[in-house]
């Protein structure tokens, strides 16, 4: 609805510091009373050069910068940048890689799908739901920094292979956690995502229609939520997924148009589900081997350029690298899902109460790092 | 207050004082009390609600400070705060800003004075007791609104504003609930509401007619707005508005305004108990008073306020315009619809 | 459609505007005349057969002797990728600004002027997104001096 704003036009300024923008986002805001004429978002307070320091090392060096992008959901991104380079030097990795990235990658997607629910659920006033996500997230980390060491940026996927190899016991406390963690959800979803507050406070804002979605390039659970169905782990397969066995979840618009905060922050929620199934899945088809038998010696692609995406839990992280034969790659740009979808933020935000805005924010599940690099 | 002046009798040479010193002094001394009684209540809480908050959430909450579970956290917390430094904005109003948490705490302060701890234990049993505090309980919105204001910040300003609103809307269907026990009584006075619900649990006005029952659930929810409670804590929405109209404060202010808080929350408790749940009288069917009456009501109000607690950090809040539309839309009718039916009780049903 | 099925539409349908193709299976990629752009991409947004209606990546690479834009763009609906690239002179790099076409493009060609200094003609909104509004060069150029100081703060 685009309303002439003839009153008093207010300028008031969330952030950067702010409880809930998730990160260091300035958001301008021109208010009349409670409604918002416009939402205008500034961003670059945590811009660290990623692009520029790829350029001056070597390739397997980028992988911890990677890392520190999106550090809610590290796993997902290194994998991103190494099946890029795995890519363009046409390496196979075997059996044994692909179980254990996927697992790791699915469980950091639960992760930070529980940041995104928790974190919702702070900033709607509901408090106690973020520390029981925070709970079931602990027992996550646990097994990371069982593994590599390192709670939240791990550095363990490589290119051609892993760091290291999971310790003996890894799948057990796997599926010890997913059983643990599955009933878990459904009390969350009592408490809060069926809540008639909650879902008062969501269900009729901040729709964003399958058209405007497509146009401004928005992915993931954010495309997802307005009722597409697309995901890369379906439509183009890689590190094996075409051969497991888990449904797409897409926003039905139960309570209000489709496309609502609320189908968004649901399909979350039930792609956690789907998650822990795939995750059942690829403990159960590990093998025995060797994680680093495909690393090879000196990481040095051919010329050429490549672009490889994948599923991260905020979108479809896409990898653009061009390499010019040398040990350092060329070029390596990072299509962020957060910052296409911080592009159709003014858009969606309309004609909201502030309130609302914080609604919009939390719904579209930005992590600073991965906007500004 | 009577027995206050019957103690100060035992002062030797009482008599001799001059008239306005022995006229006053009963005053003082309450309120004297009231406050000490206040500000260990209010320490009581804010302990409560961390461990209250902790267990819901999974975890522990104060462990350590004074030894058992933490009870000194509160005091420890008091301390840390009276020694901070005051800090005023440049910008900012300074009569104004400087007043505006005593108001806020003035609000609940001035409501003890009719509160019926006992059959003897109240300060002074006004002939208007309820009105008195309907009326005093509004000096909270004009306390919050002058920090707000005063300290000229938008977050703040914001803050204020939204509170007003909603105290103002919220003091109607309350008052309309407290109504309705009024209307059965045919007092307004705390003790002889009190009297009237004598004798046992059947007698509370929450059993005793099925409008006062829909009322107590009414006044409840209109009175979680008076106070700011989640989900109506919208003026300090955290992660909104920073910490809305007491964004600035900083300290012993925010310490008044923390103060201000728990005690309104005791002074609605209190006024739900009494009107509601019986005041300080037994549960048991009967005429003998077992426990005694500040007894009864103390754990009658501990009750509510777990309850309080328990929706707090359960509930998301509702959002501004959803409050005012709850309301203006709900609650507000079916005041009215309650008050009709009390009233056609009360005169053709005696 | 297959990536040599494309790159021979587009040459039929812009025959000389379209510079060089190489449909490689890992990355296929056309050059486009920078000045035919607009109709280039509303050919491939409008067409029925090519449908690419995701902008997937805008990106800026800066070569030596030239500033290469590449728009990396994917149909959702028939599920095929395919690269456009245009190539621009370092010391002009301008280009039309294809936010009108697919709406995603506005911010990532902020982030290519920003970081590029190319200058998109036509854009809404054409200033910086991830530097403060007041700093000088344009980072990702190979001839980028880094400052000494910003607003009198060393740097």
């Amino acid at each position: 609805m685009e309303a002439e704003y003839t009153g008093d036009v207010m300028t008031l300024n969330m952030g950067p510091q702010h409880p809930s923008t998730h990160g260091v986002l300035r958001l301008e805001l021109k208010t009349d009373g409670e409604v918002v004429a416009e939402a205008i978002p500034h961003i670059g307070y945590l811009h660290r050069c990623f692009e520029k320091h790829a350029e001056n090392i070597e390739y397997p060096g980028v992988v911890p910068f990677t890392d520190r992008m999106d550090y809610c959901a590290a796993m997902n991104m290194e994998l991103g940048y190494v099946l890029a380079v795995e890519k363009l030097m046409g390496i196979e990795v075997n059996n044994r890689v692909r179980c254990i990235r996927i697992i790791m990658a699915e469980l950091n997607r639960i992760a930070s799908h529980l940041i995104a629910a928790g974190t919702y659920g702070n900033d709607m006033g509901s408090f106690t739901p973020f520390l029981w996500c925070f709970r079931d997230r602990e027992t996550i980390l646990d097994i990371f920094e069982e593994t590599c060491g390192a709670r939240l940026l791990y550095n363990y996927n490589w290119i051609g292979g892993l760091m290291c190899d999971v310790l003996p016991g890894f799948e057990k406390r796997v599926i010890d956690f997913i059983d643990y963690f599955e009933p878990q959800v459904d009390n969350l979803n009592k408490l809060l995502s069926d809540n008639y507050i909650f879902i008062k406070r969501t269900a009729n804002v901040g729709i964003m229609p399958p058209e405007l979605a497509i146009n401004y390039g928005v992915t993931g659970p954010n495309l997802r939520g307005s009722g597409i169905k697309f995901d890369v782990r379906k439509d183009e397969p890689y590190l094996g997924y075409e051969e497991y066995d888990f449904d797409v979840a897409i926003g039905r618009g139960e309570h209000g148009p489709i496309g609502s905060c609320w189908d968004r922050y649901m399909v979350r929620i039930r792609e956690v589900k789907e998650s822990c199934k795939i995750v059942r899945q690829a403990v159960a088809k590990m093998t025995p081997g060797d994680v680093q038998e495909s690393i090879p010696k000196r990481i040095k692609p051919a010329a050429g350029e490549v672009y490889h995406r994948t599923e991260c839990p905020r979108g479809e992280l896409g990898y653009y690298i061009v390499s010019d034969g040398s040990l350092k790659p060329y070029r390596v740009k990072v299509k962020s899902p957060c910052f296409t979808v911080m592009g159709a933020f003014r858009k969606i935000s309309r004609g909201a109460m502030i309130a609302d805005i914080i609604a919009i924010l939390g719904s579209v599940d930005v992590v600073l790092g991965e906007i500004d690099r | 207050m009577e027995s206050i002046a019957q103690l100060l009798q035992l002062i030797p040479n009482y008599d001799a004082w001059p008239e306005l010193l022995r006229a006053s002094l009963p005053m003082l001394v309450s309120c004297l009390v009231i406050f000490a009684v206040l500000s260990v209540a209010v320490m009581f809480l804010v302990w409560l609600e961390r461990k209250v908050s902790a267990h819901m959430q999974d975890r522990l909450g104060p462990m350590y400070v004074g030894g058992w579970h933490g009870w000194a956290q509160t005091i420890a917390d008091s301390l840390k705060l009276f020694l901070k430094e005051d800090i005023i904005p440049e910008s900012a109003d300074k009569v104004l800003f400087v007043m505006a948490p005593y108001i806020a705490f003035l609000g609940a302060f001035a409501a003890f004075v009719v509160l019926p701890f006992g059959a003897a234990s109240i300060v002074s049993d006004l002939n208007i007791g309820i009105l008195y505090i309907v009326a005093v309980g509004s000096l909270a919105a004009v306390g919050i609104l002058m920090a707000g204001w005063s300290s000229n910040s938008k977050y703040s300003l914001y803050g204020g504003m939204r509170s007003v609103a909603q105290i103002v809307s919220y003091e109607i269907p309350s008052a309309m609930a407290i109504m309705t026990v009024v209307i059965l009584v045919g007092s307004l006075s705390m003790q002889q509401i009190v009297g009237a619900q004598k004798g046992g649990i059947q007698n509370w006005f929450l059993f005793r007619n099925p409008f006062t029952f829909l009322a107590f659930f009414l006044y409840f929810i209109s009175s979680l707005a008076e106070v700011n409670r989640t989900p109506f804590d919208i003026p300090e929405a955290e992660s909104e508005l920073v910490a809305g109209y007491h964004t600035e404060y900083s300290g012993m202010r925010f310490a008044f305004f923390f103060l201000a808080e728990y005690a309104n929350m005791l002074v609605v408790a209190g006024v739900a108990t009494t009107l509601f749940l019986g005041g300080w009288t037994q549960i048991l069917p009967g005429s003998t008073q077992l426990i005694p009456g500040p007894i009864m009501f103390f754990l009658k109000v501990m009750v509510l306020i777990f309850v309080q607690m328990w929706l707090r950090w359960s509930l998301p809040r509702l959002r501004v315009d959803q409050l005012m539309y709850f309301c203006w839309k709900v609650l507000l009718p079916a005041s009215f619809v309650l008050i009709l039916g009390v009233g056609w009780m009360a005169v053709y049903w005696k | 459609m297959k990536p040599d099925e494309i790159a021979a539409l587009l040459g039929a349908q812009f025959g000389a505007r379209i510079l060089e193709s190489k449909p490689s299976p890992l990355s296929p990629w056309s050059v486009v005349d920078p000045a035919e752009i607009l109709p280039v991409c509303r050919f491939l947004r409008d067409d029925e057969r090519l449908r690419m209606d995701h902008l997937e990546c805008l990106a800026g690479v800066d070569y030596k002797d030239r500033i290469e834009v590449v728009y990396v763009l994917y149909s959702m609906t028939h599920r095929h990728r395919y690269a456009l690239k245009c190539l621009l002179p370092r010391e002009s790099a301008r280009l039309n600004s294809v936010e009108s076409i697919w709406g995603a493009a506005n911010w990532h060609e902020r982030e290519a002027y920003d970081l590029l200094g190319i200058v998109f003609e036509g854009h809404s909104d054409l200033r910086r997104i991830l530097l403060p509004d007041d700093w000088e060069g344009h980072p990702l150029r190979r001839d980028y001096k880094f400052p000494t100081s910003y607003r009198d703060m060393p740097v």
